[in-house]
C-alpha cells in the first residue's frame, strides 16, 4: 500500500475484454451472442459489465426511500396506552426515552441505527450517484470506502420495526396496559427495504470509470 | 492477453480490476490493489467441519424459533412472546407489511439459506454435485443480505430494557438460544460460500 503516485494502472476487465459473472464470479469472455445477450456458462445468470440500468434504478429506490423517510420519522410508530394515559412515541422521543430512563449506551445504538444510519444511506448514496454520474475521479478510494460502510450497516436500521413488534407481541395487559405499532413503523420498515435495494442496484465499478475509461 | 487463461484470474467485484489468481496461505485475506475489497478469503473449506456447524444452527435455530424470548408480568398477570407471536402480532395490528418483512428476514432466509448450505455441504462431503447446485448457488446469492437475525436479537435487548421500567421482566430460553445463533451466523460470515463454485469445476473438469 506504499506505492508512490504513478504505478502503472492495473487492467480491468473491460479493456481486455472479460466479463466477471456477478453471481459467481467466473471469468469470461466477452462474446455476445445474436441478440447481443450473454449468459454465464456456470450459472446461467445474464452477464453485464456493469448492472443494468444501475443510475436510473438507485435514483428511483433512493427517491422512493426519502418519500418514506418523512412519514417515517414524522408519524408515530407505537401507541403505549395504559388505564389513565395514552403516549404516542416516535423513533426520536423511543431514543429520548432510552435516554431519560438511563440507558445511555442503548439510547446510542438506536440512534445510530434508525437515524443516523439511515441519512448517512441517503447521503452515501446520493454523493456516488453523483459524482459517479460526472465521472470524475474525485476521492475514489474514499466513495469505494463508503460505498462498502453503506452495504454493511444498512440493514440494522431494522433493530426499531423489531423492537415495535416485540413490545406490541408483549405488552397485552388488555385495558391495564397495550401497545400498538402505529403507521409510522410500516413506513420505516419500507424505507430500510427500499435503502437496501437502492445499494444492492448501485454498481460500485462506476466509481472507477472516470472520463478516460471507455463504457 | 491470450496467454493466461480466465482460470488464472479474478476480477474484483467493486472496480472490475483484473487479478492473477495467486497461491494463498490459511487464513490470508486477498485484497485488491486498486479498491482494497476483498478479493478473496483463504480457507480450507472443510465440509465435514461446515456441516457439523450447519446442523447445530440449525438445531438452535427451531429452539430459538419455538421458545418464548420474553416473559413480562404486572400485577401478577404474565405475558410472553415468540419470534412468530410477534409477527403474528404485526398482523393482526394492521401492520402486514412489518408481519411479512419479518416473517423473510427472521424466519423464511435464515431457514432456507441453512437448508440450502446443509444440502449442498451434504454432497460435497462425499466430493459430489448436489441436485440443484446451481439454482440453489444462485438463491443462496440473492438472499444473502436479507437475513437479519442478529438484529432481531439487539432489538429484543433493547425491547427489555425499555419494557423494564414498567414491568417485571424474565428473559426466557429463546433469548438465549438466538445469542448462540448469532456467534454461530458469525462464524458463518467468515466462510465464502461461493467456494463451492470452483469445488465443482475442479471435479467438471
Ligand atoms: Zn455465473
Ligand atoms: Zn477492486
Amino acid at each position: 500500500m506504499s506505492a508512490p503516485e504513478k504505478v502503472p494502472a492495473l487492467p480491468r476487465a473491460a479493456d481486455l475484454g472479460l466479463i466477471g459473472c456477478h453471481v459467481c464470479r467466473l471469468v469470461c469472455r466477452e462474446a455476445p451472442d445474436d441478440d447481443g445477450g450473454m449468459e454465464c456458462p456456470r450459472c446461467g445468470s445474464a452477464l453485464h459489465r456493469r448492472k443494468p440500468a444501475s443510475y436510473t434504478r438507485t435514483w428511483a429506490l433512493l427517491l422512493a426511500a426519502f418519500m418514506m423517510y418523512v412519514p417515517a420519522n414524522l408519524l408515530p410508530i407505537m401507541r403505549t396506552a395504559s388505564l389513565n394515559d395514552v403516549d404516542d412515541n416516535t423513533i426520536l422521543s423511543g431514543v429520548k426515552e432510552l435516554w431519560v430512563n438511563g440507558s445511555g449506551d442503548l439510547a446510542v445504538i438506536v440512534f445510530v441505527a434508525s437515524i443516523m444510519v439511515p441519512m448517512l444511506k441517503f447521503l452515501v448514496l446520493g454523493t456516488l450517484l453523483i459524482s459517479s454520474q460526472r465521472r470524475t475521479d474525485w476521492a475514489q478510494l474514499q466513495r469505494a470506502k463508503l460505498y462498502r460502510l453503506v452495504e454493511f450497516i444498512g440493514y440494522w436500521s431494522m433493530l426499531d420495526v423489531f423492537v415495535v413488534a416485540l413490545l406490541s407481541a408483549l405488552v397485552r395487559f388488555n385495558v391495564l396496559s397495550r401497545v400498538e405499532p402505529l403507521p409510522g413503523v410500516i413506513f420505516f420498515g419500507l424505507t430500510v427495504v427500499l435503502t437496501m435495494l437502492a445499494s444492492m442496484s448501485f454498481d460500485p465499478r462506476l466509481i472507477w470509470d472516470s472520463r478516460d475509461s471507455d463504457d | 492477453m491470450s496467454t493466461t487463461s480466465p482460470e488464472a484470474l479474478q476480477i474484483c467485484e467493486e472496480c472490475d480490476t483484473v487479478h492473477r489468481r495467486r497461491a494463498m496461505t490459511h487464513g490470508e485475506v486477498g485484497k485488491c490493489a486498486c479498491c482494497g475489497a476483498t478479493l478473496e478469503h483463504y480457507h480450507s473449506l472443510d465440509p465435514n467441519t461446515m456441516l457439523a456447524l450447519v446442523l447445530t444452527a440449525f438445531v438452535v435455530f427451531i429452539q430459538a424459533n419455538l421458545w418464548p424470548i420474553v416473559t413480562l408480568g404486572l400485577n401478577g398477570r404474565q405475558s410472553s412472546t415468540t419470534l412468530w407471536g410477534a409477527i403474528i402480532a404485526m398482523w393482526q395490528e394492521q401492520a402486514q407489511v412489518i408481519a411479512v418483512i419479518a416473517a423473510a428476514t427472521l424466519f423464511f432466509f435464515p431457514l432456507v439459506k441453512m437448508l440450502s448450505i446443509g444440502w449442498l455441504l451434504w454432497f460435497a462431503r462425499q466430493h459430489r454435485c448436489a441436485p440443484g447446485f446451481v439454482p440453489i448457488m444462485v438463491t443462496l446469492h440473492y438472499i444473502g443480505p436479507w437475513t437479519m437475525s442478529e438484529v432481531f436479537v439487539l432489538g429484543a435487548l433493547v425491547a427489555i430494557v425499555k419494557a423494564k421500567v414498567y414491568f417485571d421482566v424474565m428473559a426466557d430460553p429463546g433469548i438465549y438460544a438466538y445469542a448462540v445463533l448469532t456467534v454461530l451466523i458469525t462464524i458463518f460470515a467468515r466462510v465464502d460460500m461461493r467456494e463451492l463454485w470452483n469445488m465443482r469445476m475442479k471435479e467438471s473438469v
